[in-house]
Order: C-alpha cells, then sequence, then structure tokens
C-alpha cells in the first residue's frame, strides 16, 4: 500500500471526487423531450399527503404523452425528493430548473416549502404550479395557485354553518403555522363582522403532529355543552387530525352536537383513518370524488388504472394538479413554445372544465375559479354533498377582511403586472423585479 | 317518478316533507306556493335556490300521484321506497313516516349505524354486514337472512346530521318501552334535545309504567326541567331544589338562564328569591364540577403517562439495560402497530380479537426484527455504544422506506373495536375514555410481565447478569451471545406490543415511530437508565406534568416546559430519578 | 495523539479545501455566464451549502472527537447562529417587504404586531449581528455547559438532555408568538450589506468567505488539539477522573471547548442562511443534530478533516440520491451507515490512512466508556 507519492495520489482524488460533484452540473443535452419538474416530498413527514400528487403527475405526463405529447415533443417528468426538507426544496428547484432545465414545476404542498422555493422560482424566472390550498396573501409572477384561496374555501363553509345549521358558537382550532393563523383571523374578523362576540369564538393553536388531545377536546365539549348550537372550523394539520377525530368520537362529541368542519382533511387522509368516529362531520373542499359528473368518472377510472389499485381515492389536490398541468398544456400549445415569460402570459384566461362541475380560469391574479362544496363524511370515507356554490368563485388573493391586505390586489395584466398593487396608493410593492 | 337532480338536495325548505305525507291537492298548492315565496329571499343563490325550488314543487305535485296509484294503501312501502331512492329531503319526510311504527325500529337502527343498504337487483331495502366477499344480507324487517351478495350489488343508504338527530329521537321514542333498562335509559337521552310537547307527554305518560330507577330519574329531571320554565313561582323553586344535586349539564344551562340578564339589563327571571336560590345551587354545582375536572386532569395525565411508559419501556431494556442507543426503537412499535393492521386485514369482521390477537403477533414480528438486527448487526458493536446510534439510525430510515414501500407512504386506517370506543359516563361533567382507560391498564399489565420476567426467570437472571458485567457472567457459564439476543428481542417485542397500542390513539404510518423516538429517551434517562421502576414513575410523572400544565400555558408551553424541567432535574440528579447504584453505574 | 506524524491526508484536505475556496469565486467573477470554467449558480450555492455543513461538522468533532462529549444537540447552535444571520437579513429587506412597513418584517405586521419586540433592536447593524451569530450559541452553551458540567452530567445523560435543549427549542420556536416568523421561519431575503443577496458576485463571495472560514477553523482546530489545552481535553476524554485527580478543572476545560464549538456552530449557521435563503424551526429538529454525528462518525470521528469529509460526502450523497433514485435513497442512505459503522469502524479516513496505525484502536474502546 505504501507509496511514496502519496499525497499528490490524495490530491488527484480529491480532484476527482469534485470534479464529479460538477459533472453532475452540467445541463442535460437531450432537447428533443419537454421536461416537467416534479417536486414532491417522498420521504419525511410530507410524503404522506405529497406521494399522490407525484403519481398523479406522472400519470397525467403519462396520458399527454399517449395524446402525442406536446408541441410535437415527448413530455418528461423529472422526479426529485426534497425529503420534506424545507431548504432541499429551494435546492431542488434550481436542479430542476438550471440542471434539469424544465419547462416548469408542479410541486410543494407546506406553505414554508412554497416560501422557500419562490426565490429561486422567481429569480431563475420559471412556473410553479402550486397545488394546495392555502393562505392567500400572496400572488407571484412565477407562480400558479390552482388550490383554493381562503374565500373559496373558508367563507363559504362558515356561511352554511352559521346559515343552515344556525351555529352561534365557534371553535377555531387550528396547527400553529402560517396557513391556519391567517385562516383563522380572516374568520374571527368576518364572523365578528356577522355580530359574533367574542366571547362566543374560541382559538386553540396546537403543534404540527399533536398528538394528544385529552383536554383541548374536553374544552371543547365545555365550551359546546351551553346550550348554544357550537361548530369546530378545523384547520388541524395532517397527522394531528387521526387523534383528534378518536378523542372526539370518544369522548362522545358526535356530528350532530358539535359538527366539525375540516380544511384540511380529504379522502385521502380519510383513508388512513377509522371513519366510525367521524361520520356526518363535514369538509369544505372544491373537489370530492363523489361529485358524479362523467368527467369524473373517467379520471377517477384512469387513476384506478395508473396506480393498479382499485381501492385508491382521489382528492381535491390531485384535481388541482389535473387543472394545473392541462392549463399549462392549452397555454404552452397557445404560445407554441415552453418558453416561461410566453407561457405565464398565455396562462391567464385558459379555461378548462373542473371535474366538480363549472369550468376553471386562471384568472389575472394567477389563482383559478372554483365551485366550492362541504360535504359530510360517510362511513365508507367518502363524502356526500350537502351544499355547494352555484356558480364558480374565484379565488382572491389578498383577503378583503384584512385591513391590511384590503386595498391590494394582484393583477399580472398590463398595466398593473404587480402581484402587490395598493389600489389607494397606487403603487405596486414587495416585488423583486 | 322524476329522479330528484342534485339541485334539489341544496336550499330547500326542510319542513316541505311533513306536510307531503298526507296528499291533498290544494294544500300541496299552498305547499308549492310558500316554497316559491321563501325562495323569493334566497340570498346568494338565489337563482339556483329558486330553479331547486320549482323542481321540488313539481316533485310533491307528481309523487304523491304516483304513490297513490301504487301502494296507497301501503304508506308504509311506500316511506320505504321513499327513503331508498328519495333526496335527502323525501329521505327525511320517509323517516318521519316510519316513525310511528314498530316494525321500522330494526331498520332505523341499521340506517343509523350505517348499515342499510339498497339491494339494486330487488329494488329493496337489506341490512348488510360486511364479509369477505362482499356482505351478508338480512331482511329488515323480519330478519330473514338473504343470499351474500358482491359489494356492487348494493348501494349505501346515505344520510346527514338532520337525518340522523331525527332518526336517533325517533328510535328513542320506539325504544322507550324496550324490555332492557339501559336501551330505555339511552331512549330518554336521546329525547332530551329540543324536546317538544308530543315527547314530553309521551315520557310523563311512561313515568307511571317505569320500573327502572335510573330511568325514572332521568324522566323526572327532564321534567323538573321544564318546571324551570313554569310561571308557578313554588313549582320553580321546588324544581331548582331538586336539581341543585344533579351533576347534569341541563341543569347548569338552565340555571344559567334564570340568573342571566337580557340585552336591556334586566333579568330574564323577574322574581328575585328563585334567582338567589338559582345562584346559590350554580356555586355548588360549580364547585363539584372543579373536583370533576381536577380528577379528569389527573386521568388524562395517567393516560399521557402510559403512553410514554409503554413507549419508554421496551427501550428501557435494550438502551437501559443493554446500552445500546436504539434510535431504530420507534420503527419498531411502527412495526407492531403495522402488524395491528395487517391483522385487522385478515379477521376484518372480528376487529376486538384481531387486535387482542395482534398483541402476541406483534410481540413476535418486533422480537423476531430485533433479533435479526441484533445478529446481523449490534454485535459487532458491543463495548461502542455510539457505533450502535449510527448502525440503528440507518436501520431505522430502512425500516421506515421498507414500510413506505410496502405499505404505501399513507396513513393505514386501524379501526378501534366497540368496547375500545366511546367513554365511561359517570356523569355530565366527568367521563373516562374506554380506549385510555384499557391503554392505562394494558401499560401496568406489560410492566409488571417484563418485571416478573426480568425477576423471576432464568433468562431474567441472566439479562441482569450480562448486564452487570459481561465478563464475568460469561466466566460463569452464561451464554452471553444468545441472551444478548434474546434481550434484545425482548426489548424489541415490547416496542411491538407498545405499537398496538399506539394503533388506537394515532396514526398509523411510516413516520409513528419517529414521533414518539425523543420522548422515549427523555422518559428513560428522566427515570434513571437501567431502571424499569424508574422509567414508570417518570413516565407517569412526565405524563401528570403535562397535563397540569396545559390549561395554564397552553399544550406546547408545557412540553416545553417539561423539557425545561427534565434538563434542570438531570443538573440535581446527574443519573436519573432512580441511579443506578454500585460498580455497574459508573460505566 | 501522535498529532506531529505526517499526516497526509490533512494536507489534502487542507489543500482541496483552499482550491475549491479560491477557485470557484476567481472563475466565476473573472469568466462569463458561458465560459467552460464558469460554476453555475446551483452548483456554487450547492457547494457553499457543504462548506457550511463541513464547519458544522467540524464544530461538532471538536467537542465529541476530542473532548468526549456526545453532543446530540449541535443543530441548535448552528440554527440560533442562522436566526441571527436571518434577523439581520430580514432587517434588510425594510419596507421592500410585502405590506411595505419600513420597520416590522411582514410576519409580525400579520401577527398586528405595532413595533419590534427588545431582542429584535439592533439586529439591522450587521456588525452587531455578526457577534450575536457568535454570543447566542456561545451563550446558550455557556450558561447550558456550566450547569452540565459542574453537575457532572456524563454520556448518555448529557447526550439525552442536548436533545431535549434543541427539541425545546423546535418547540418554542414553531410558536408564533415568539416573533421569529414560526413554522415559515425567516425567508425572502433581499440584500446583505447592501448588495443583492441573489446576484452572483454575492453568490461566489459568501462562498469564499465560508471557505475562508472553514480553513480558518480547521486550522484553529488543529492549534487547539495540538496546543496544552487540547491534549487535556484529549485526556479528559480518554479517562477523566484520572485527569480531575491530576488537579485540573475537568469542568472548565469542557466548558471551554463546548462554548467554542457552539460558536463555531452558529457562525456556519450564519454563513449557511444567506446561501440557502430560508431559516426555519425544523433546523432546531432532534433528527438535524442526529446526523451531524452521523457525518461525524461516517468521516472518522477524532481528526478534524474527518469530520469535513464527511459532512461533504454524506451530503452530496443526499443530493445525488434525492435526484436519482427518489424512493430508493433511503435504503442507500440507512445501508450506506450500517456498513460504514460494521466496516469502517474510523470512517472514511480510516480507510484512507490505513497503514498508519494511530490511536484509533484505543479511542474505539475508550469511547465505550466515556459515552
Amino acid at each position: 500500500m505504501q507509496k511514496p507519492n502519496n499525497p499528490f495520489r490524495k490530491l488527484v482524488m480529491s480532484a476527482a471526487l469534485s470534479t464529479l460533484l460538477f459533472a453532475s452540473t452540467t445541463p442535460a443535452n437531450a432537447e428533443d423531450t419537454i421536461k416537467v419538474g416534479v417536486l414532491h416530498s417522498l420521504s419525511g413527514t410530507m410524503a404522506i399527503s405529497e406521494t399522490t400528487l407525484k403519481d398523479t403527475m406522472l400519470m397525467l405526463i403519462d396520458e399527454q404523452n399517449k395524446k402525442g405529447g406536446l408541441l410535437g415533443k415527448k413530455l418528461e417528468a423529472v422526479v426529485v425528493d426534497p425529503a420534506s426538507n424545507w431548504p432541499l426544496f429551494a435546492e431542488k428547484a434550481r436542479e430542476l430548473i438550471t440542471k434539469d432545465k424544465v419547462a416548469s414545476i408542479f410541486g410543494c404542498w407546506t406553505s414554508v416549502s412554497r416560501k422557500s422555493v419562490l426565490p429561486v422560482i422567481e429569480e431563475l424566472n420559471s412556473i410553479l404550479f402550486y397545488p394546495v390550498q392555502y393562505e392567500g396573501e400572496e400572488s407571484s409572477k412565477n407562480v400558479f395557485y390552482t388550490g383554493a384561496a381562503p374565500n373559496q374555501q373558508a367563507i363559504p363553509a362558515v356561511d352554511y354553518l352559521m346559515n343552515d345549521l344556525k351555529v352561534q358558537r365557534w371553535v377555531l382550532a387550528g396547527t400553529d403555522y402560517v396557513y391556519p393563523r391567517t385562516t383563522n383571523k380572516i374568520l374571527e374578523a368576518y364572523l365578528k363582522a356577522k355580530g359574533v362576540a367574542a366571547k362566543d369564538i374560541m382559538i386553540n393553536y396546537t403543534p404540527f403532529g399533536h398528538s394528544d388531545w385529552q383536554s383541548i377536546v374536553s374544552d371543547i365539549k365545555k365550551f359546546g355543552s351551553t346550550g348554544k348550537k357550537t361548530a369546530v372550523v378545523s384547520t388541524i394539520n395532517g397527522d394531528a387530525n387521526v387523534p383528534f377525530y378518536k378523542e372526539l368520537g370518544n369522548q362522545g362529541i358526535s356530528a350532530e352536537k358539535i359538527p366539525v368542519v375540516a380544511f384540511s382533511v380529504g379522502e385521502e387522509e380519510l383513508s388512513g383513518m377509522d371513519t366510525k368516529p367521524l361520520v356526518g362531520h363535514l369538509a369544505a373542499w372544491n373537489y370530492f370524488m363523489s361529485v358524479d359528473t362523467t368527467k369524473n368518472a373517467a379520471f377517477i377510472q384512469q387513476w384506478k388504472d395508473y396506480i393498479k389499485n382499485p381501492k385508491r381515492v382521489t382528492n381535491d389536490p390531485m384535481e388541482a394538479h389535473y387543472i394545473g398541468f392541462n392549463m399549462w398544456v392549452k397555454a404552452v400549445e397557445k404560445a407554441g413554445t415552453t418558453d416561461a415569460d410566453a407561457v405565464q402570459k398565455a396562462l391567464i384566461g385558459v379555461e378548462f372544465p373542473n371535474l366538480s362541475g363549472g369550468v376553471a380560469k386562471m384568472l389575472p391574479n394567477h389563482h383559478i375559479s372554483k365551485p366550492v362544496l362541504i360535504g359530510e363524511i360517510q362511513g365508507d370515507g367518502q363524502f356526500v354533498t350537502v351544499w355547494q356554490t352555484n356558480k364558480v368563485i374565484d379565488g382572491d388573493a389578498w383577503s378583503d377582511f384584512l385591513p391590511d391586505s384590503k386595498p391590494i390586489i394582484a393583477d399580472w395584466t398590463a398595466p398593473i403586472s404587480c402581484g402587490n398593487y395598493n389600489t389607494k396608493t397606487k403603487k405596486c410593492s414587495g416585488q423583486n423585479y | 317518478m322524476k329522479t330528484p337532480t342534485f339541485k334539489s338536495r341544496l336550499k330547500t325548505p326542510s319542513d316541505l316533507g311533513l306536510v307531503a305525507v298526507q296528499p291533498s291537492a290544494p294544500l300541496l298548492l299552498l305547499v308549492a306556493i310558500s316554497t316559491l315565496a321563501r325562495c323569493e329571499i334566497g340570498g346568494v343563490f338565489k337563482r339556483l335556490a329558486t330553479l331547486g325550488c320549482l323542481l321540488t314543487a313539481l316533485l310533491i305535485f307528481n309523487q304523491p300521484l304516483v304513490a297513490q296509484e301504487q301502494t296507497a294503501a301501503e304508506p308504509f312501502a311506500q316511506a320505504l321506497e321513499l327513503l331508498r331512492q328519495g333526496s335527502m329531503q323525501e329521505r327525511e319526510q320517509a323517516i318521519e313516516q316510519l316513525s310511528g311504527d314498530m316494525r321500522s325500529l330494526s331498520l332505523l337502527q341499521a340506517l343509523q349505524d350505517g348499515k342499510l343498504f339498497d339491494f339494486k337487483a330487488q329494488s329493496k331495502l337489506v341490512i348488510a354486514q360486511e364479509i369477505d366477499t362482499g356482505y351478508s344480507l338480512t331482511d329488515p324487517l323480519n330478519g330473514t337472512a338473504l343470499p351474500n351478495v358482491e359489494r356492487s350489488e348494493v348501494g349505501k343508504i346515505n344520510l346527514n346530521n338532520k337525518l340522523r338527530g331525527n332518526i336517533r329521537k325517533i328510535v328513542g321514542q320506539l325504544q322507550l318501552n324496550a324490555p332492557n333498562a339501559s336501551v330505555r335509559l339511552a331512549a330518554v337521552k336521546a329525547m332530551n334535545t329540543d324536546i317538544d310537547e308530543k315527547a314530553l307527554a309521551l315520557l310523563k305518560s311512561h313515568l307511571t309504567n317505569e320500573s327502572d330507577e335510573a330511568v325514572k330519574q332521568a324522566i323526572q329531571k327532564i321534567l323538573l326541567l321544564q318546571d324551570l320554565n313554569s310561571s308557578d313561582k313554588a313549582l320553580r323553586i321546588a324544581a331548582i331544589e331538586a336539581l341543585k344535586d344533579l351533576d347534569s349539564q341541563d341543569v347548569v344551562n338552565t340555571l344559567q338562564v334564570i340568573i342571566d340578564k337580557d340585552a336591556d339589563g334586566n333579568y330574564l327571571e323577574s322574581d328575585s328569591d328563585v334567582r338567589n336560590l338559582a345562584e346559590a345551587a350554580l356555586i355548588k354545582i360549580r364547585e363539584r364540577m372543579q373536583a370533576y375536572a381536577a380528577v379528569e386532569t389527573v386521568f388524562f395525565g395517567l393516560s399521557l403517562g402510559a403512553v410514554l411508559v409503554l413507549a419508554a419501556i421496551g427501550l428501557a431494556i435494550t438502551f437501559g439495560v443493554m446500552g445500546i442507543i436504539n434510535m431504530a426503537h420507534g420503527e419498531l412499535m411502527m412495526l407492531g402497530a403495522y402488524t395491528t393492521y395487517v391483522m385487522q386485514q385478515l379477521l376484518p369482521n372480528h376487529l376486538g380479537t384481531a387486535l387482542i390477537l395482534s398483541i402476541p403477533m406483534a410481540f413476535l414480528v418486533a422480537a423476531l426484527v430485533g433479533i435479526a438486527i441484533e445478529r446481523g448487526i449490534i454485535r459487532f458493536l458491543y463495548g461502542r455504544p455510539l457505533e450502535t446510534l449510527l448502525a440503528t439510525f440507518g436501520v431505522s430510515l430502512f425500516l421506515q422506506q421498507s414500510v413506505r414501500s410496502i405499505f404505501s407512504p399513507l396513513n393505514r386506517s386501524v379501526s378501534t373495536p366497540e368496547w375500545m370506543s366511546g367513554s365511561w359516563q359517570i356523569n355530565d361533567f366527568l367521563s373516562l375514555t374506554w380506549n385510555r382507560f384499557y391503554i392505562l391498564i394494558f401499560c401496568l399489565l406489560v410492566f409488571t410481565a417484563l418485571l416478573q420476567i426480568l425477576k423471576r426467570t432464568k433468562l431474567g437472571l441472566e439479562v441482569r447478569a450480562v448486564a452487570q458485567n459481561r465478563g464475568m457472567a460469561r466466566a460463569m457459564g452464561i451464554p452471553t451471545a444468545r441472551v444478548d439476543a434474546l434481550t434484545f428481542g425482548l426489548g424489541s417485542g415490547i416496542a411491538g406490543v407498545a405499537g398496538v397500542a399506539l394503533s388506537q390513539i394515532t396514526n398509523v404510518g411510516p413516520n409513528l415511530g419517529q414521533a414518539y423516538i425523543v420522548d422515549s429517551f427523555m422518559v428513560v434517562v428522566f427515570g434513571g437508565v437501567g431502571n424499569l421502576f424508574g422509567t414508570l414513575v417518570a413516565g407517569f410523572t412526565l405524563g401528570i406534568a403535562n397535563k397540569v400544565l396545559e390549561p395554564y400555558a397552553g399544550a406546547v408551553l408545557a412540553k416545553i416546559l417539561v423539557l425545561v424541567f427534565i434538563i434542570l432535574f438531570i443538573q440535581k440528579r446527574p443519573r436519573g430519578l432512580f441511579p443506578q447504584k454500585g460498580r455497574a453505574a459508573e460505566s | 495523539m501522535n498529532i506531529f506524524t505526517q499526516d497526509k491526508t490533512y494536507t489534502t484536505t487542507l489543500i482541496t479545501l483552499a482550491a475549491v475556496t479560491l477557485l470557484i469565486p476567481f472563475c466565476n467573477l473573472m469568466t462569463t455566464e458561458n465560459s467552460v470554467l464558469h460554476f453555475s449558480a446551483y452548483s456554487v450555492s450547492l457547494i457553499g451549502k457543504y462548506l457550511t455543513f463541513a464547519l458544522l461538522g467540524l464544530s461538532l468533532d471538536m467537542v465529541w472527537g476530542y473532548a468526549g462529549i456526545l453532543v446530540l444537540g449541535q443543530g441548535a447552535f448552528f440554527a440560533l447562529g442562522g436566526y441571527a444571520m436571518g434577523m439581520y437579513l430580514m432587517r434588510q429587506i425594510g419596507s421592500r417587504g410585502v405590506y411595505g412597513n419600513p420597520d416590522l418584517p411582514d410576519f409580525m405586521v400579520f401577527l398586528n404586531w405595532t413595533e419590534l419586540p427588545w431582542y429584535w433592536q439592533g439586529f439591522e447593524h450587521f456588525g452587531f449581528a455578526m457577534l450575536m451569530v457568535l454570543l447566542a450559541p456561545g451563550l446558550l452553551a455557556f450558561v447550558f455547559g456550566w450547569l452540565a458540567f459542574r453537575s457532572r452530567v456524563t454520556g448518555v445523560y448529557l447526550s439525552i438532555i442536548t436533545q431535549a435543549l434543541t427539541y425545546a427549542l423546535l418547540l418554542a420556536f414553531f410558536r408564533n408568538e415568539m416573533g421569529f416568523g414560526g413554522n415559515n421561519g425567516l425567508t425572502d431575503f433581499k440584500d446583505i450589506l447592501g448588495f443583492n443577496i441573489q446576484s452572483e458576485a454575492v453568490r461566489s463571495l459568501l462562498l469564499l468567505a465560508t471557505g475562508l472560514s472553514l480553513i480558518a477553523a480547521l486550522l484553529l482546530c488543529r492549534w487547539i488539539v495540538n496546543s496544552k489545552l487540547g491534549r487535556v481535553v484529549t485526556a479528559i476524554r480518554d479517562q477523566e477522573s484520572r485527569v480531575r485527580f491530576l488537579g485540573y478543572r475537568v469542568e472548565l476545560f469542557k466548558l471551554w471547548v463546548f462554548v467554542f464549538a457552539a460558536m463555531l456552530a452558529g457562525l456556519a449557521g450564519a454563513l449557511y442562511v444567506p446561501q440557502v435563503g430560508i431559516i426555519n424551526p425544523s433546523e432546531f429538529s432532534p433528527l438535524n443534530s442526529l446526523e451531524i454525528v452521523i457525518w461525524v462518525a461516517v468521516g472518522g470521528r477524532g481528526t478534524l478533516y474527518g469530520a469535513i469529509i464527511g459532512a461533504v460526502l454524506v451530503n452530496y450523497a443526499k443530493t445525488v440520491l434525492t435526484g436519482l433514485m427518489p424512493d430508493a435513497w433511503l435504503f442507500c442512505l440507512g445501508a450506506v451507515f450500517i456498513l460504514v459503522t460494521l466496516l469502517l469502524p474510523d470512517g472514511i479516513v480510516g480507510l484512507l490512512r490505513r497503514r498508519i496505525k494511530p490511536v484509533t484502536e484505543a479511542t474505539a474502546n475508550t469511547a465505550g466508556q466515556t459515552v
């Protein structure tokens, strides 16, 4: 083993190592395909929700290729795993754009992952389709929000509870992060504007993955035992829901006594829960698997065939990707190129039918129009629609119920071309470009 | 008959159904007109609502005609048909129609439990029980068994909350004469919400026939609460006197109304005697409520503690006794939880049995994986605990990803058997949930069993010998390699058993283990490494501390405070609550 | 410890580091976008990130490899340094935030706060922020270490309470009321010292700064472990009670190294944040801290450069594998950890210098007793 020129050999080795490091960063040479980035966590805490979206994207891309691809080229999915690690989202986004040269990215779930990716996408001027309901208060030139803004989910749900179930006391329970905070802030302002007294509103925040709900559920029970009709508006996220609903059921809080309307519990989450204690509780979404349209039936069948599991369910963020992807395809065809600027322009105004009825339209504020549905959970893990809006509702980036954002609008068409435009001061702020 | 479109499910006035039960043309016309009139104040969804109303109005005209032709003689069968195919509104009227008939009891109960299905081929309602191949059917009216069918041949009859509430009341009224006293009691309680004159009269007449004391009391309470609204002052005062010793939320709410003021600042109850009496009664009840709340907090703490102890106790062996920093401990619990899931998949109709069977199965699975880990990896690393940390961390990543690949990254649904759901309702202010209660007992059982194994068996003796002095033990002829494998297997198996318990209260998914690993280490270290009893005391202490702090500080801050407490406590007692004594403690 | 034996790997590491640090920024500043010698922004920020992790690994190796204190909460100091830097960067946004408030960061406007909390005061000055980058983790380490070492908390007990520390901080920083942006943390940075943080020049300079810090830290650590202080510390690792009986104040030496390592980690965090563009509470998660231990173990404990090699290699493997096999990379990573432990007890460095037979064997044996 002993060699006289050992240090030199080591140097060569390290040099080789570093070359390897950079070699992987040289751009790919194949230009005969259009690449589409899929940026969803496949491991870590968010894998539970995001893996399905990765599969959805692969299915959609596969189907588009069967139809002959796009602009005469095949589409190619580039899947990476940001591993539920927020800085890694930014790094992977950069990798997708600069190394893999993807035409657009479909991805992210949590607000923080979107916030982490945002500067990268803006700097490199790419396109991100974000498929999850979120807190609003944002509109980027480079992001297209295909999930619900608060006015497309939270406000209609509260209206339903107030008008149809005659709810008088409100528990706003959420996981402690920006989406529940914003939603609850909007709802609190909204409820107070409707004449609900402060003592009839209880706000509670819990950490991610909270698993011991005994005390909180007991508090909710006490809060709801005054004789006035009480409801819980839940922005509790992901994993914390199972122990929450179990505890509700065990402490004898049924949907008849205190209904819970959730914004983050869909078919997919329900498939991992014992639904017995949940029956009758509500959820507000823009899509339910049970919606009876031919388009939806076809989509469900396609999904089941693709995933080769007849028991798999579809959910709202999947529909959002379905709409987003098809809008992107339409916009690329309209623009005749995958160039980001051209596609961004072409996207505004693109229309595509929702699976749940009505036509989604990409609005100048980069949000889309959707119907709002409220469903009751059934024992089989599906929803029965009990209420729905009669027409699609336009997504509003900046809530009108918050004093700070009331005068602000987003409009990416000329002459405003700004995601944060103050109609009072006529100024565009908070933009990097 | 016109099939209702989705629109009629929307904002149509729900009381329509009541009128349509006994159809007569002029009345129907009236209803239809009033329906349309209501639609004028439709609000945001005016246009659609109007359309919906029109359709409903049309339906009302059509429907009785059809019904009269077909089954004029049999409104019962007609109601069944409505229930089978109708919209939510139609179902509501159908249920109302069924309410007077004793025949419908089992049918309505099945409907309430989500077991009533539409047998499409024969166009009739059936009660269906899920079995391996599909459903086994029984006739809801006479209970005769029907041939089994495939999943797709039947469709479930869906309900919404309003209907569920109605059914519960109707079933309550129908069950008021049930032979079983507890059924009658439940029936009375079900009738308690939004009680109307009719139900009140029913209860009054029932009271004279009732023999069971508990049922009598329940009815009397309802009647007394009604007395509080009476105009007779003496009656009101007598009612308060009778009610003040009851632990009932209804009593509190009603008394609260008596002492409340209305918007203009006037008392709702004009008589000051009654008010003072009510106030005094409320104070007494509130005192009792606080005592119950304290009991509840202790129970919450104990049950949280039980979960912590269960999660930590396996680690107390692998980490505490053997000195292996086992980062895969959480994943072994996860394996136990998945075993429960698999067992329930294998025995879908015997959830309770499956759960009990999964205890030994989970032990076996986790123990075997544990032994494999020990034989394959850890045995090369004795004396180097840090390397065990690194290697077991690798194992944990491996196990997590395996589960993701085999079972998918989604959470799996593990059902709670009937006897473990719900709560032990002591009174309105105190109820202990059964699942927590069982887990608490289970935790103590596991702990005792483990303690006995270590104290009474030969394996236990050998384990303790090897833990104290490996070299000496070997010199005495103890097969240390075998003992190591078995000990690690035992610790892992206990982790698997803990997983079964966890599957009853939290998610069964690939991240299950990570959620508990930090807490487990905390408990073991706080209790004193190598001391099982310390782990038990530590778990319960931390659980109760957490729950006592939670109402004041909130869930997050309570947890932070507990962590800070552990950090400070370790400064005071650097080897935990129950430090190991002697030479073994030095290493 | 035969520190003075001709350790070729050390020299090689140092030379490679210097080459990377100097060459890449130089190439990037001198050449244009299309040149062969030009490194993309992606590689620059990636290498920058690896180097901050290397610095973090180095800090852990000081305290674990040389003082024998297995800290399972080194990530806490890293994150604190990162937050201090993040706070400075947040203040630099000024009125360019979403709500256009000149003083308050967006998330405070959102929480309806009207003025800057006291602990945010002063962070608009770069100097003060840099001071806090070192002081915040240093102070926490001092208080924590002073308590722990004085009461002779050792071994796993110490490891677990450092884990409790980082876990408690994780929960605390998640809380929106803390005033550090909650789960979203601090992000959307614009400028550093008046220069656009996304510009290529700033990126190259940040890489240069990171590299130079790493080299300086490596030299400094090397000097410390070779000094008398370092020798006492190593002696404490190997036989704590014996050193105590010799009359040394063991707890003071430990405290010194612990605080020093915490400050290094804080520095690493401060360099990390502007390069990745976000700092949030997940950096406090116990798993992150565990990963640092693994970098050091994979690279080779108690060698300083081993930590650097380990940090860079493990993270490079992660980058490549998460892209190449997104569904199975955890299998590979898990397998690597197991195999390294079983086959390479001294880490990769042990493999590289197998012919030199230094104290590693003794280290491995005593490690069992000290931890």
